[in-house]
């Protein structure tokens, strides 16, 4: 290799070198360029940007949970019945290895298990045998945590009542095989079953509770041996209340009486007494027989076949119909029905739903027990309540229909948002309108004086009956009750309470009548629920009311109602 | 630790004053940091395919010596053992490329991957170094004697490698090595305008890429318009980077590597980023941004034109794929599965990177007795 090939090859290579390393600059200087975009964009998506929203854990939409039975609601919402999914332990029993010592694991872990049983069981031929129903997830886990071959698990449905006892007799219970077996969950177990969702009752369970309480309070002060009440919405019959004392709980329905199971609200059929004089004045009204101003001869008893017909605190003079409602007249009711005779009687007492059974969604509905020839001696003492028993819905829903402006309508146990149902007019408006100054006179003036809440403006009628058995009515104690509506000008619920053989005490001086024992229960009953409702209290003295409640009571003197 | 004096003239006193010790702290530094990665990402991945929770720590921590011995073994080559030592990876590493679909293991749709002693190896990660210090051989003696055929049979293989690269198809992979060779190209003295060809025909080749294979068009569509398609791994990391601030929610308390698949591998960078913060990011992207400066200032006395240009070579694949994966972790191009050099979890990744570095080690030694050709 020459020199000069070799001076220009160095050349070369210097050349080639030179412009390797500008190059190379070059590549530096872009790849430099590269890595700060990258940490400029790391400083805006630290430092500029929002983190992320915090997670939360997926839950499972609960749209997807689907009971075998579906819920029961009140009025508001609240559950009064839901199903929980729980487990069955049951055994193969020719899979289980050492019957005596799973027994023995069995027996330490089950509440209330008894080890001679459960072995019995599982030493059995029989290839399927339960050994304990809706087991807690706790001691599920620890079933399995036993790790005893031939055991498993079903899974099934418990039915839970979280308010217990207070609506037991509307919502029912369910038998071990989850069936309906009273109550709504009796009537309607074809559709919660279908699980079309929940269904929406017209209770209040804050309703049922006051109605509950006091009925129960006033059960323990007069040592009564049942009660029963309703609250009903005038315009639409929904059931916001229904008691019946002494109640179950439907959580436990095997432990219950009887006489507990027993639904006296609907099933139980009474004489109501003289609350049935305000049905025998709205028909005579209706009718054009009688008018505010007729008057009738309350002076002696009436004798009729073997009884007498007698008040329970005489006037022994002539009485106005006002009168007649505000002393609660027996005598004086008689002659008004007499006047009407039996046939319209019949009729009006037919249109008011009180001689077929009432059209309630509950399996338990007591037929009313009409008498049968209908004789004057009927006619006589059904004009104040006895003769004819009927349950208390029947009552109160009647009730609704005198005072709503004359329109019954069918009472129901279903939700309707308090509008106004399909009803037939039995009593006209002016009819209605006169009936509601006379309850409210019986409370402002009259025997029901004791049912008057400050401001809600309550109208009702006292109602005592004598109890009879097979041997006639011989003192075997009294029935009292109480039905009021309120607010009189326009009324929107019927509270309706009753007391089964109640004592008087000290403080009723040993009166035990629906005036002194049950019309403050509907009282306080008022009280508490109107605010709830939103019944806003009047001024039960304005001019405005007295003149809406004025009635002119004919006698001797001429009063004011609310004086 | 025995002091090496400068007059010992042993191999491992020599290596020792001649290698890069800043280069060699970063690196180091870098796969420390890399362990700490895939501590704090991978667990609940491992957890979500159902092995023990420490299953890819472990992994990484076997692979590790295995790592660090070929970095330094290759460090310790002479350049021109490195040369050798680097085609014959390369040739190894293109003899298992074509046997691949015979005998590779299918991981996620690609067959990428053989089993060699229990070690999941890929051979395309061996065969980039390899290549790159072919290449720049090959350039180099062209260059420097214009009657060897260098340039052709460096243009030649290079259609192999990429041939091969898209027969798997591996786009990324073929990217870096075609990106390495056209920069050595330009860099052994392609006249500028051949140079623009070129890069217009780089262009050419990724819109054909985008209309040829549907999942390299879904990422761009993604990227373009991340509201429209699936791009839930970006979203994620992207909300990572804002969690962690400037300095993280602190180690383990982050929350994207719990719902995204490749936490501890492509998006390991997110998991620091929510974890450590704004600060540790910066420190890793500052590392790769010095090794490579480090590399290339040393390669400005550099008087041989192999050495420049394979040690360029090596140093930009390294860069590249760093880059790549950062630039798509923060959301500035669309997604490339491609790992974070060093720290992403990657057995055979780590090796092969590990080989790229210890070669770089090897060239940017001091060698005054390497000047010009040898």
């Amino acid at each position: 290799m020459s020199a000069e090939r070799r001076r220009r090859k160095d050349l070369a290579h210097h050349q080639a070198i030179e412009t390797g390393r500008t190059r190379l600059f070059l590549l530096a200087t872009l790849m430099m360029l590269a890595f700060l975009a990258v940490g400029v964009r790391l400083i805006e998506l630290t430092l500029f940007r929002e983190g992320s929203e915090p997670r939360i854990a997926n839950a499972t939409p609960p749209a997807s949970w689907q009971t075998e039975r579906a819920d029961i609601l009140d009025r508001n919402g609240e559950i009064l019945a839901t199903s929980l999914r729980t487990a069955s332990l049951y055994a193969d029993p020719v899979r289980v290895l050492d019957p005596q010592a799973a027994a023995r694991a069995l027996a330490r872990l089950l509440p209330r298990a008894n080890r001679k049983e459960i072995l019995e069981r599982l030493r059995s031929k029989r290839r399927f045998t339960w050994i304990r129903r809706h087991l807690t997830p706790q001691q599920q886990y620890a079933v399995n945590r036993l790790g005893i071959p031939g055991l498993y698990f079903q899974q099934e449905e418990h039915r839970v009542y979280p308010h217990g006892h207070l609506a037991a007799h509307v919502v029912g219970f369910t038998g071990v095989d989850n069936r309906g077996l009273a109550g709504i969950e009796k009537s309607f177990d074809a559709a919660l079953r279908q699980g079309s969702g929940p269904l929406r009752l017209s209770l209040d369970i804050r309703v049922q509770h006051i109605l509950a309480d006091e009925i129960g309070k006033a059960m323990r002060r007069f040592q009564a041996i049942g009660g029963s009440g309703v609250v009903m919405d005038v315009t639409s019959g929904e059931v916001l209340g229904l008691v019946s004392l002494p109640d179950f709980d439907p959580n436990r329905p095997g432990a219950a009486s009887p006489d507990a199971m027993f639904n006296r609200a609907t099933l139980g059929i009474y004489e109501m007494g003289s609350t049935f004089k305000i049905f025998t004045a709205a028909m005579a009204l209706e009718s054009g027989k009688a008018t505010l101003d007729s008057v009738y001869d309350a002076s002696k008893p009436i004798r009729i076949a073997r009884f007498a017909i007698e008040d329970y605190k005489p006037k022994n003079r002539w009485l106005s119909v006002p009168e007649i409602l505000m002393y609660s007249s027996n005598i004086g009711a008689a002659k008004m029905a007499k006047d009407l005779g039996a046939t319209l009687q019949q009729d009006y007492l037919s249109r008011l739903g009180l001689l077929s059974p009432p059209a309630l969604e509950l399996p338990e509905i007591g037929a009313p027990l009409a008498p049968y020839p209908w004789r004057e001696i009927n006619l006589l003492t059904i004009a104040y309540g006895h003769g004819l028993a009927v349950s208390p819905i029947q009552l109160a829903s009647a009730v609704a229909a005198v005072v709503n402006g004359g329109i019954s309508r069918p009472a129901t146990l279903l939700y309707h948002a308090g509008a106004p149902t399909e009803g037939a007019r039995i009593l006209s408006e002016k009819t209605s309108e006169q009936m509601r100054r006379l309850l409210r006179l019986v409370v402002d003036s009259g025997t029901g004086s004791h049912a008057a809440a400050e401001g809600y403006l309550v109208g009702g009628k006292t109602g005592t009956a004598e109890k009879n058995d097979a041997n006639g009515y011989a003192g075997k104690g009294l029935r009292s009750s109480f039905v009021g509506a309120f607010p009189m000008q326009a009324p929107r619920y019927v509270v309706f309470a009753l007391l089964d053989e109640p004592k008087g005490d000290k403080q009723t001086y040993g009166y035990a009548t629906g005036g002194w024992v049950c019309a403050p229960i509907v009282s306080n009953v008022i009280s508490r629920m109107a605010p709830l409702l939103g019944v806003a209290p009047i001024d039960e003295e304005a001019p405005e009311v007295e003149r809406q409640m004025f009635i002119e009571i004919h006698e001797q003197e001429k009063r004011l109602a609310s004086f | 630790m025995t002091s090496f004096a400068r007059t010992d003239t042993s191999t491992l006193s020599r290596w020792w004053w001649t290698v890069d010790h800043w280069m060699l702290a970063a690196l180091l530094l870098l796969i420390g940091l890399g362990v700490l990665a895939t501590l704090a990402a991978s667990p609940p991945v491992a957890e979500r395919i159902g092995v023990g929770s420490l299953h890819f720590v472990e992994r990484h921590l076997s692979y590790l010596p295995l790592a660090m011995g070929t970095l330094f073994f290759a460090s310790l080559l002479s350049p021109r053992q490195a040369r050798r030592f680097a085609i014959l990876v390369f040739l190894g590493a293109l003899v298992l490329l074509m046997l691949l679909p015979f005998i590779g293991a299918e991981v996620k749709g690609a067959r990428r991957w053989i089993w060699i002693a229990g070690l999941s190896l890929q051979p395309s990660e061996f065969i980039k170094p390899g290549f790159a210090v072919l290449a720049a051989w090959m350039f180099a003696e062209h260059r420097l004697d214009q009657e060897f055929a260098g340039r052709a049979i460096s243009i030649a293989l290079y259609f192999l490698v990429v041939a091969l690269l898209l027969m798997q198809p591996d786009m990324g992979m073929a990217f870096v090595v075609s990106a390495t060779w056209c920069v050595q190209f330009v860099m052994a003295g392609l006249p500028l305008p051949w140079a623009a060809l070129l890069l217009s025909l780089g262009i050419a080749g990724m819109v054909g890429a985008y209309f040829a294979f549907p999942h390299v068009a879904l990422r761009v569509d993604s990227f373009l318009d991340p509201a429209s398609t699936n791009s839930y791994q970006v979203t994620r990391a992207m909300e990572a980077f804002g969690n962690g601030g400037l300095f993280g929610r602190g180690p383990g308390e982050g929350h994207i590597k719990e719902t995204i698949p490749d936490a501890h591998t492509d998006f390991v960078f997110a998991v620091i980023g929510e974890e450590f913060g704004l600060l540790a990011c910066l420190l890793i992207v500052s590392l790769f941004a010095f090794i490579l400066l480090r590399g290339f200032s040393r390669m400005m006395r550099e008087e041989n034109l192999f050495i420049l240009l394979a040690t360029a070579g090596l140093l930009l694949q390294f860069a590249l794929q760093a880059l790549i994966n950062l630039a798509s972790t923060v959301s500035l191009m669309p997604t490339k599965g491609m790992t974070l050099p060093f720290i992403s979890y990657g057995g055979s990744s780590l090796l092969a990177l590990a080989l790229t570095m210890g070669l770089v080690l090897a060239f940017t030694r001091r060698h005054s007795r390497f000047r010009g050709k040898f």
